[in-house]
């Protein structure tokens, strides 16, 4: 197959699907207790170096605790996949976290704005980015998942996104029509929050998915943090609900509210104030610092950020406005 | 009696007339949010908004500010994925998406990933594509609504995030992006444009109320076409706005701005 055009970006990771089947040809597939706190499965399974993804949807359904906690311990170099990343790339951007990302939307807040610090960050040259779009990304997702190398799309085509992008665009066999390939993603790590878990990493996500089912599928290790444990007895009892099976998960941590301050359907709204606390704060590096080490370093744990930034009171107040109880009966 | 709005609020409610009823659009935060909203409300109660995030078809309640928050899938008939949204639009389900962007060309090809600098260092770093080249790749037709400006309004963008009619002409199909798709009309608070059919060059087709063709040229870095018959766009109706202030954006999100 001949390749018409080649984007010039770098390609973080290996799209081979036979290396990826050796690793997990040896992933353990026993169904233990594998639940731990966060910092421990952070310390376990995330590296220097690495190259991670994230669940949730910009700041909706987003492992913000796990954010902090691969600040607090310090985690560099890493390479990240930027698929509609918001406040965790701002809280990732500001730990330097990371040297190389692959693009589909960062360093904006959606409806909220952009992001000083991310901004900087990625204004300063020394970040390697290659770029993609949304689906790109998750057509590379779905490819890793698939256990296929790559996945042809009709997008990206004409455009600098391509130049900058490391797909190859070729002919169809079929059709003569150009496609752009995707290459398979296998994040070494790939982390989800999620709703509800059982110990062994069997997963029930509510809401909107975005790619998260082919996220957990393609990533090599995944940390699942979850608002609540649930018996195994409540996953077998409808099985239909479930999002995606133990043998995927290494970790399980159960971090109530691990998505603040962004949303979780059906749990809580995001917190909108302290969200623009965080905008205002990043537009001085001094101010800024000082706010990183208030609402991360100096914290033990999430739970001593939410407690710093209203405790439970204002976890109510989201949960009010998450089921928008605060417009009911109103005339 | 004269009925006073601002920029935004004539954008929001011309764009929104452009959504029939029983049609399907994809669709961001902010301003086309509001529009579509509008539309929801007014004349086209089952206009079908795709999310990006995977919600089908909701009836939002108050402006989402993500694509992904409980609003965008409030009384949906569906949540899916990000891949069974893109792939709706690939597979030719999805008659329209509004885009936005820093720069827009005359073919109507869009820069939001960054300007000045080199694509490693830029000067100012925008989000990059998000799903705007996917929406700008694969719905029928692309409509943009922003402010006219001559920053903004450029003859050639500096990257190109999103694919308009790319060098005008046949070349946006010759790159192999799918027949008969491709950027459709322009709102801004000057004029509406669309895209002259054998060139594909930007082109005024309506001036809004106070405006002059020469107001809209002088705020653009490229020359327009003009349309043989240049109409007057209609201005937005007391029960437009009134719908737009009281229910889709009373916190003024978007309007206020």
């Amino acid at each position: 197959m001949d390749i018409i055009r080649k984007g010039r970006g770098e390609l973080f990771t290996d799209p081979d699907p036979d290396h990826a089947r050796a690793f997990f040809q040896k992933k353990s597939r026993k169904m233990v207790n594998k639940s731990m706190t966060l910092a421990k499965a952070i310390e376990t399974f995330v590296h220097d170096g690495e190259y991670f993804a994230l669940g949730g949807f910009g700041a909706n359904r987003t492992p913000i605790a796990a954010c902090h906690e691969m600040l607090r311990q310090r985690r560099k170099n890493m390479g990240f996949c930027g698929h509609t990343s918001t406040h965790d790339f701002e809280i990732l951007c500001a730990g330097e976290v990371f040297d190389r990302v692959d693009a589909g939307y960062i360093v904006g807040l959606e409806a909220r704005g952009l992001s000083p610090c991310a901004r900087r960050y990625m204004q300063t040259g020394k970040v390697k980015v290659t770029e993609w779009t949304n689906y790109s990304i998750s057509a590379r997702l779905r490819a890793a998942a698939m256990g296929v190398p790559f996945i042809p799309t009709r997008n990206l085509l004409g455009t600098d996104t391509f130049e900058c992008s490391a797909a190859k665009i070729i002919e169809c066999p079929y059709t003569g029509k150009k496609l752009a390939l995707h290459p398979a993603l296998y994040p070494d790590v790939g982390i989800i929050h999620v709703h509800e878990s059982d110990v062994y990493g069997n997963v029930r996500v509510r809401g909107i998915l975005k790619s998260d089912n082919d996220l957990a599928r393609a990533s090599k290790r995944v940390i699942v943090t979850c608002e609540r444990l649930i018996t195994n007895e409540e996953i077998r009892r409808d099985p239909t609900e479930t999002t995606f099976p133990y043998f995927l998960v290494d970790a399980v941590c159960e971090v109530p509210y691990g998505g603040y301050p962004g949303t979780m359907a059906y749990e809580y709204f995001s917190d909108e104030e302290h969200l623009r606390e965080w905008l205002k704060a990043e537009e001085d590096p001094d101010v800024f610092k000082d706010f990183l080490q208030r609402n991360i370093y100096d914290c033990k744990d999430h739970h001593e950020y939410i407690n710093k930034n209203g405790g439970m009171e204002k976890m109510l107040q989201l949960r009010t406005i998450e089921h928008l109880l605060h417009k009911e009966g109103k005339r | 009696m004269t009925t006073t709005y601002n920029a935004m609020e004539l954008m929001i409610c011309v764009a929104s007339r452009e959504l029939e009823d029983g049609s399907t659009l994809a669709v961001g935060t902010g301003a086309p949010c509001a529009a579509a909203m509008l539309a929801q409300r007014l004349n086209s109660p089952n206009l079908s908004i795709l999310f990006e995030a995977g919600s089908v078809s909701p009836q939002l309640p108050e402006m989402p500010i993500s694509v992904g928050d409980s609003r965008a899938s409030h009384k949906a008939v569906m949540v899916s994925t990000m891949g069974a949204i893109m792939e709706t639009c690939q597979r030719g389900y999805v008659d329209y998406t509004f885009l936005g962007g820093a720069q827009i060309d005359m073919y109507g090809n869009l820069n939001s990933t960054f300007i000045g600098g080199t694509h490693q260092k830029p000067k100012v770093r925008f989000p990059g594509s998000g799903g705007a080249n996917d929406f700008g790749s694969f719905c029928w037709k692309m409509m943009v609504l922003t402010v006219q400006d001559a920053r903004r309004f450029v003859e050639k963008c500096e990257f190109i995030t999103t694919p308009g009619w790319l060098s005008g002409g046949n070349s946006r199909y010759e790159a192999g992006l799918p027949e008969g798709t491709g950027p459709y009309k322009v709102f801004t608070n000057m004029a509406v444009m669309d895209f002259e059919p054998e060139s594909r060059r930007m082109r005024i087709i309506s001036i809004n109320p106070g405006y002059s063709v020469k107001d809209v040229q002088d705020n653009c870095g490229f020359e327009l076409l003009k349309a043989p018959k240049i109409t007057e766009t209609l201005p937005p109706t007391e029960i437009e706005l009134k719908i737009l202030r009281e229910e889709v954006d009373p916190h003024r999100y978007v309007i206020g701005r």
